[in-house]
């Protein structure tokens, strides 16, 4: 059961290409031992997400291994940060966060990571594929990588990301492993009205509800229609990442390693099998909300980043809407996506309403809110889990619809038809 | 008590601070203050610092990592933490934290009938090899004073 390290991780961990390396190996050693791996394997790329300020912790931690000579070896993408380099004017922050954030950023850029700036490396044009390993951090990128592009990530955290970037190996361990992966809880929709399975608004709330029940345990999910968007099921795994330690999940007849329920289960002995009517959603949207009478302060979109997809879908729904002007819009997004969405025209209307476009890191991780009085609204179970310790505000959940009609208006309005 | 298996080994010594839900140290813990800030968590507003923290899992973001490696580089973090489930990302942050300032954030797997039996109160001792020592909390049935 002990650890076999291959020549060449010996001799990385001596130190042939420095100390930088050398630091990396041992990190990536001690988890593969406490995670009771036998080897090492090699991943293709990387995606970092200790490139944003949490502390002096991070930042020691990457502008030691830029001392030490460190390069990443393989294709490394960098998740959100704390500064918007593209719109700085938004960053609201004292100069101290903004010149630490920086030197992080910069520190990431000079090892060679990629100027990507998002929380959806599955958005870029290169992507893996089924099968492939890789090593990426950020939960709601591991969820997606491992259940919807069928790429094998561990659920990773800081530090190793970058280790990891270092040297091109992580432990034979987790997710990169068969066994791993099959499904231990089971949840299955039923008597859900095609008006909600047809919602983008199902998505986020199902992630809620079975992150909570499932905890870290990978669940299968049957009864979504099978044509669920790639956004959708960004939407059901960031959620589900966030209420609980979801890495993986399985949508049967939809993701690739569940064409059929056994095949997710692998003949596992379930742990749970629970059925999901209509008010068991009704009350994970609920869960969702902490203040839907208050003021309406800020809407904030696009957690994980919004995608070209889900800007076409936002130009439609703000044709002739203008935003009240004591309610502040946020739209996150990466520069790729952003780009693609200005080629195509989305962008126009969008900015005319009065919505404000967020690039390189995201409303709910930095300062960038003006008011902090009011409650926020989102369509993302995400930011609706994390806002209120992170901000201290009050969030209101709704649909993409909702959230244009509330900005209109100035008040928070849903259409509670979706749920009853 | 049998010994468990380390994640990180190191000892220390603390009263329990037992969490009745996983939590997610990104969003859920403040490396400023040592508090519980996820407003959702039934300790919110619970301060680890200086305890053994014991939960079952962790849930959420990578960058808890980053925030439980700034919180031991603060001095607000739990002297050592016992886990049900490992946990790569917990784990991280103190290996990281250990390279960095040599500050040793203990991490040990526990059984779950472990983890039922801890009270928060509990006075735990952490031997390098993984073995706990639990000095029962006073209770309220005994009128001595604690601590």
């Amino acid at each position: 059961m002990t650890l076999q390290l291959s020549d060449r991780d010996q001799a990385l961990a001596a130190g042939e290409r420095g100390p930088a390396v050398a630091m990396a190996m041992r990190i990536i050693t001690r988890l593969a031992e406490a995670n009771r791996a036998r080897r090492l394997i090699d991943v293709t790329s990387a995606h970092i997400d200790s490139c944003l300020y949490h502390g002096d912790a991070g930042l020691d931690f990457a502008e030691r291994l830029v001392d030490d000579g460190g390069r990443f070896v393989i294709p490394t993408s960098l998740n959100v940060a704390t500064l918007d380099l593209l719109h700085p004017e938004l960053f609201r922050g004292d100069a101290e966060l903004a010149e630490r954030g920086k030197r992080l950023m910069a520190a990431y850029v000079a090892m060679g990571g990629t100027p990507t700036w998002t929380c959806a490396p599955y958005q870029l044009d290169v992507r893996p594929g089924l099968g492939e390993h890789v090593a990426w951090a950020e939960s709601n990128a591991i969820v997606f990588a491992n259940s919807v592009l069928g790429a094998r990530t561990e659920r990773y955290g800081d530090f190793i990301d970058a280790c990891a970037a270092l040297t091109g190996r992580v432990p034979d361990a987790g997710l990169h492993r068969d066994e791993h992966r099959r499904a231990w809880s089971v949840f299955r929709l039923e008597g859900i009205s095609d008006q909600l399975l047809r919602s983008e608004a199902i998505y986020p709330v199902l992630g809620h509800l079975i992150g909570r029940a499932t905890g870290i345990f990978i669940p299968a999910i049957t009864g979504l229609t099978p044509d669920a968007s790639e956004d959708d099921l960004k939407a059901l795994g960031a959620a589900a990442a966030s209420s609980g330690g979801v890495a993986m999940f399985h949508a049967i007849g939809i993701t690739p390693e569940a064409a059929t329920l056994s095949e997710a289960t692998a003949g596992a002995r379930l742990r749970l099998d629970i059925t999901i009517g209509p008010e068991d959603l009704r009350r994970a949207r609920d869960e969702l909300t902490t203040g839907a009478q208050g003021s309406l302060g800020a809407i904030s979109i696009g957690t994980p980043h919004f995608s070209r997809a889900e800007f076409k879908r936002l130009a439609a729904l703000v044709s002739g809407v203008t935003v009240h002007p004591d309610v502040e819009f946020y739209v996150n997004t990466g520069r790729g996506e952003l780009a693609a969405a200005a080629a195509a025209g989305y962008l126009d209307p969008i900015r005319r309403a009065g919505i404000e476009i967020v690039t390189d890191t995201c409303a709910y991780v930095t300062p960038i809110m003006r008011q902090t009085e009011g409650t926020v609204m989102t369509n993302s179970g995400k930011v609706a889990y994390y806002a209120p310790g992170n901000l201290g505000v009050d969030v209101a959940f709704g649909s993409l619809a909702d959230c244009v009609v509330s900005a209109q208006a100035g008040q928070i309005i849903r259409d509670e038809s979706l749920w009853s | 008590m049998e010994l468990n298996r380390v994640l990180l080994g190191g000892s220390a010594r603390g009263p329990a601070l037992v969490l009745a839900e996983p939590l997610s140290m990104w969003g859920g813990l403040d490396p400023t203050t040592g508090e519980i800030i996820d407003r959702r968590h039934p300790q919110s507003t619970s301060i680890v610092t200086g305890t053994v923290l014991v939960l079952p899992w962790g849930r959420g973001s990578s960058s808890s990592s980053s925030v439980l490696a700034e919180a031991i580089r603060l001095g607000t973090a739990p002297e050592a933490i016992l886990i049900v489930e490992p946990d790569d990302i917990i784990l991280l942050g103190a290996l990281a934290a250990e390279e960095l300032y040599g500050a040793t954030c203990p991490v040990v797997v526990v059984e779950p009938d472990v983890y039922e039996s801890i009270e928060t109160g509990d006075e735990i001792t952490v031997g390098e090899d993984g073995s706990l020592t639990v000095g029962r909390r006073k209770t309220t049935h005994d009128p001595s004073p604690s601590g």
